[in-house]
């Protein structure tokens, strides 16, 4: 597949703009691919993340031609039609140099969401059977592969006009362990999501949904916090 | 929005959603049968299940507002939560009270 891609990279900070480079199109080409060889071939002072390039590690989403993806596993092929690419940071995050995002609210809020497991036993206990087809599990299973790539987060409305909102990935986080039977600390979650910054103020947009490239659905998660909060709430087990 | 308001406007939706099927019916009646300001003031004034009908509506209706204006101000414009509360509140009451006076000239006036 011979020709050359016309690629627009955001270089600086919030004040940045947009760079033009010629870059070679190639056979399986990825966006990272891309954003790789222009920091080795054409300008070694781009900034950007990375780290497992197969999908795993969730650390090089970017926007790519305005929709927010994980650079590793996006083809060219699939988002360049006409040559073109334009690659920046994530938004509704501040921007550090370049590609790369400063990430601490995205992970701040998932500790707000009480998004770490909370053991409710300890390693003398014997290990507690958990059947795959129990109820509670397939909800907790149905969520657990989320890799934190912050694409939700950057496609999430909510998240861009509200700062305290928490997000989809934290509040799916939140989902996930609110079935966990294993958790300890679920009263203190379902107050955590139930406040100012929790599940309530999302709009099922679902932005997060069609752009999440584990196909996961927080949307679907965030519905289940609310109707879990609600009946905490009315029994009296919650206040706001 | 915590719980609490998300509940009370929830449940304040779910009251107006027969309320304003009917109203629009009625709406639909009223204009299709030509009927006079004075046709409309004869049937509701003095009807308790008018005053009812229409006071549960405008309670809602004001609540349900509130907290969505509330929300809106949150979220589009740069005022703090304060004053989203403060201006949320006094919208609110704003509806309440106009709309409690409507449904007093319809069925006491």
């Amino acid at each position: 597949m011979p020709g050359e891609l016309s690629v627009s990279l955001w270089r600086g900070g919030e004040q940045g703009r947009y760079e033009t480079y010629r870059v070679p199109r190639r056979e399986s080409q990825t966006v990272l691919d891309v954003v790789t060889f222009v920091q080795r071939h054409l300008d070694p002072t781009l900034t950007y993340r990375f780290a497992c390039r197969v999908g795993v590690c969730g650390s090089c989403a970017m926007t790519v031609n305005g929709r927010p993806r994980w650079t590793c596993r996006t083809h060219v092929a699939k988002v360049a039609g006409d040559d073109r690419l334009q690659i920046g940071p994530l938004e509704n995050l501040r921007i550090i140099k370049d590609l790369a995002t400063d990430m601490q609210p995205f992970f701040e809020k998932w500790q707000q969401a009480k998004g770490a497991f909370e053991p409710s036993k300890t390693r003398a206990d014997a290990i507690e059977k958990i059947r795959p087809d129990d109820p509670a599990r397939r909800l907790a299973d149905a969520a657990i592969e989320c890799i934190n790539c912050g694409v939700c987060y950057a496609a999430c409305d909510t998240v861009r006009w509200k700062e305290d909102y928490f997000g989809p990935a934290a509040l799916t986080r939140a989902w996930t362990l609110v079935n966990d039977t294993r958790d300890a600390s679920n009263a203190a979650r379902l107050r955590a999501v139930a406040g100012a910054g929790g599940c309530h103020s999302c709009h099922s947009h679902q932005s997060c949904q069609e752009l999440c490239p584990q196909a996961l659905n927080p949307t679907a998660a965030i519905a289940g916090l609310k109707r879990r909060t609600v009946a905490a709430y009315l029994k009296g087990e919650i206040a706001p | 929005m915590n719980v609490k308001l998300y509940v009370w406007q929830r449940a304040t939706a779910a009251i107006m959603v027969p309320l304003v099927i009917i109203h629009i019916a009625l709406i639909f009646y009223v204009s299709r049968r030509g009927l006079t300001a004075a046709d409309i003031l004869s049937r509701t004034h003095g009807s308790v299940l008018w005053a009812a009908y229409y006071g549960l509506f405008v309670t809602a209706a004001s609540v349900h507002a509130g907290i969505g204006v509330r929300n809106v101000l949150l979220e589009w414009s740069p005022i703090s939560e304060r004053s989203a509360d403060t201006f949320a509140f006094l919208f609110g009451q704003f509806l309440l009270w106009t709309g409690a006076y409507t449904v007093y000239v319809l069925v006491l006036a």
